[in-house]
């Protein structure tokens, strides 16, 4: 015989789909299938469940550079004492994990002074600086689903990051007011080259690459009516610039996704805030919405929980007893370049794999715990690698949709013997970190 | 006007926070009382005389008060942060917010500075001599007042996002400009010396951008309007003036629609054109002799990881490398 749990949430991307049925053996041990979810949707709790590549317990680094065994208990003094020590630690990741998680974390973080930033320094993190600058007219997946009839993905390619997500929310599904479903919607894909998505569009606006500002302010200023100069625009020709503009303003409700081939793009955060004035210039026209297409399933949760902590939904400097924001300054890739760090740790991230190499070598060099369910290689060179149990497969919590929307991750099956959960251990961390500070 | 000298012990081991190197805060006080000013490196707090010596004397008010830094102060943020009046002259290089916020008074640095100097500056002249980061003269962090009055001269070059939401004052630069001149500008003067990336006054709604060297790549919402004679340095010059920024929404006075202006000096390469600079080509393969060194030391590593590899090929070749590139460099080499 075996369980079948419905209504699960899928902790993989930001389209956080919670109508996956997961069925499991008796015991509620092993996952033997999982159907809704999409290959990489599937493939996570499967491979979860699968304990026989999987690290149980903590590993501490040798001089030799090879791993031995530790018991969390050596971790949790481990961490907390490079944590209290530090004169100002970088704590970075908390997108893979619960909102319950990261309070704990930030408040370890509040306690030694530290620095706390998540992984929007490498994706959305623009975004929010331009939000912060210009505002941002927004709408719930829901309301995309059951109103919008002109979708614009804009440096983002769904079809491979967010499997689900033309599914569920943005092409195909027929909502309250979209009764005709991908008949009713006009497409428009921006990006410099052809993707599985843009196989899907009406329009595709093959820019020239890192030219999306100028697009945007010429769409801005053809849909005011104002001339362009040049007949390219940022190697789109004019007129389709202008007709682009035509469908924009003609439809009844647009929505534009974007993703990090703006975001990352040169121009970063300027990008956005454009796109998001372009958005508000719609507005006068017709009702339009600007959605980020977040990637990990809870760094919009991670951002959320920062805000209502500290004020600042990334990259925050508590060194000083009180809360300061300034990426560029307090980032965590200008923290490890300019050497301003004297710890490290990390959670439910891989910056080993994603930062530039000079700040992963300042990751090796400083005193570093990684808490991470996986080995990376981020726990390659981390001097503590802490395994923890898979939050929305192995425990439950709170987490954020790209939109905003927070839906509670389900625990399906049993974490490995002894196995701690992040939460748990960070709880540890903290109770250990006051005993240290306190003296 | 009387001098306080700061000489600068040791690099600290972290950076240090000195907002209080301003004469509004050293006028008045003993040396004893200067060199007990705290600083701060992290979560610690020191006191100033910890990391400097104190010589010299201050004046009774900022006014009467000049503070000389000699030493290495590269990692050192916030001189002369906030300061109203007296002067700063700063001998060698300086880190971030030099002049952050400043109201009056004169401050001078040597050498380079890095990011975010000047930035919400109300008055005073702010003059750096060697090159600047990013950030300078723009808004702090969500504020849509960026610099509003005053003077910053940067003779060499400047980073990106200078001078953005600007309302009023005058950045003037002697080299080169990176993009994102004057974003949201709504007022102000901005000159260029040398050459303009691209993204001038992108959303800007008023203001002045001249530039002397041109601008790589107008940005496309901006149109041509009209050639004009302007007296510059003392120096009559033509400009070709454009309009913009069209995208963005502009006010009426008398009738008349109110744009940004961008003048471009004439007889500087032409601007309008699309020149297509590619911007992110980046090396991030290795040449063949590269490789075969690489494959080589890849049978001495024995299993390495992929994170060895990489910080092999990072450390000897430069070539900063994805792990996903370089896993599967490791199995074509294996092959
Ligand atoms: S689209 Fe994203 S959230 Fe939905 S099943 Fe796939 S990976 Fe999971």
């Amino acid at each position: 015989m075996s369980k079948t749990i419905t209504d699960v949430v899928c902790p993989f991307c930001g389209t956080l789909c919670d109508d996956l049925i997961v069925t499991t053996d008796d015991d509620g041990k092993k996952i033997l299938g999982v159907d809704n979810a999409c290959a990489i949707g599937a493939e996570k709790f499967v491979h979860s469940s699968d304990h026989s590549h999987r690290v149980t317990r903590p590993r501490k680094m040798q001089e030799d550079g090879s791993f031995k065994e530790i018991t969390y208990e050596e971790a949790i003094e481990h961490t907390a004492t490079i944590l209290a020590k530090a004169k100002k630690p970088l704590m970075y990741g908390w997108s893979s994990t619960s909102c319950e998680a990261d309070s704990v974390g930030h408040e370890i973080a509040e306690l030694c002074g530290g620095i706390v930033d998540n992984t929007a320094a490498v994706c959305h993190g623009t975004t929010l600086i331009a939000v912060q600058n210009v505002g941002i007219p927004s709408c719930t997946l829901g309301e995309v689903k059951n109103r919008a009839d002109r979708i614009i993905f804009w440096g983002c390619n769904p079809a491979h990051a967010h499997p689900r997500h033309m599914s569920r929310y943005s092409i195909f599904p027929r909502g309250y007011f979209t009764g005709k479903g991908a008949k009713q919607r006009k497409i428009i894909v921006v990006d410099p080259r052809p993707t599985d998505t843009s196989t899907l569009a009406d329009v595709h606006l093959q820019v020239e690459q890192g030219y999306d500002y100028e697009l945007l302010q010429a769409l801005r200023a053809a849909i005011r009516g104002e001339p362009l100069v040049g007949d390219v625009i940022a190697g789109v020709p004019k007129e389709t610039v202008y007709e682009a503009a035509e469908i924009l303003k003609s439809g009844r409700f647009g929505v534009i996704f974007f993703g990090m081939g703006v975001t990352q793009s040169l121009g970063k955060d300027h990008n956005i805030d454009a796109a998001i004035c372009l958005t508000k210039d719609l507005n006068d026209y017709t009702k339009f919405s600007i959605v980020a297409m977040r990637g990990h399933f809870n760094v919009t949760g991670s951002g959320q929980v920062l805000g209502w902590q500290f004020g600042f939904p990334y990259a925050v400097d508590l060194s000083r007893g009180f809360a300061r924001y300034n990426p560029g300054e307090t980032g965590a890739i200008e923290v490890l370049k300019r050497q301003e760090a004297d710890a490290v740790f990390v959670l439910g991230s891989d910056p080993g794999a994603h930062f530039p190499m000079r700040c992963v070598k300042e990751i090796a060099r400083l005193p570093s715990v990684a808490i991470d369910p996986h080995i990376t290689p981020t726990t390659e060179i981390c001097d503590v690698h802490v395994p923890v149990a898979f939050v929305g497969v192995e425990v439950g919590g709170n987490c954020y949709r790209m939109d905003n929307v927070p839906i509670e991750a389900r625990k399906v099956v049993e974490p490995p013997e002894g196995m701690m959960s992040d939460y748990q251990f960070l709880s540890a961390v903290l109770d250990r970190v006051k005993e240290l500070k306190a003296n | 006007m009387d001098t306080v000298k700061l000489t600068a012990k040791e690099v600290p081991e972290l950076y240090l926070e000195a907002e209080h190197i301003t004469p509004d805060v050293f006028a008045g006080k003993s040396n004893q009382e200067i060199g007990d000013l705290s600083v701060h490196m992290g979560n610690q707090t020191y006191k100033l005389s910890d990391y400097f010596t104190v010589e010299g004397k201050a004046g009774a008010i900022a006014a009467e008060t000049k503070i000389v830094i000699a030493g290495d102060v590269s990692k050192v943020k916030y001189i002369g942060m906030k300061m109203t009046a007296g002067e700063v002259e700063v001998l060698g290089n300086a880190d971030m917010y030099v002049g952050a916020w400043m109201a009056g008074g004169k401050l001078l640095v040597k050498g380079s500075v890095d990011s975010f100097a000047g930035i919400a500056m109300t008055g005073g002249e702010l003059i750096i001599e060697g090159n600047a980061k990013n950030y300078i003269g723009a808004a702090y962090r969500g504020d849509w007042r960026g610099m509003q009055g005053g003077k910053i001269v940067v003779k060499g070059n400047v980073g990106s996002d200078v001078g953005s939401n600007i309302n009023g004052g005058t950045i003037d630069i002697g080299g080169n400009a990176d993009v994102h001149l004057a974003t949201h500008a709504d007022g102000g003067t901005i000159i260029v010396r040398g050459v303009a990336k691209g993204r001038v006054g992108g959303q800007m709604v008023k203001g002045d951008i001249y530039c002397l060297g041109g601008v790589e790549r107008m940005m496309p919402s901006y149109k041509y309007d009209h050639t004009e004679e302007i007296e510059l340095d003392g120096k009559k010059m033509n400009f070709q003036v454009y309009f913009g920024d069209l995208g963005e929404r502009h006010g009426k006075k008398k009738g008349e629609i109110i744009y940004g202006k961008i003048y471009i000096a004439t007889g500087v390469s032409e601007t309008t054109s699309a020149k297509v600079t590619p911007r992110s080509e980046k090396k991030v393969h290795l040449s063949d002799l590269q490789t075969n060194q690489l494959a080589s030391a890849l049978k001495e590593m024995k299993e390495p990881s992929v994170q060895e590899v990489r910080t092999y090929i990072f450390d000897n070749f430069g070539v900063d490398m994805k792990p996903s590139q370089v896993s599967r460099l490791i199995s074509s080499l294996k092959r």
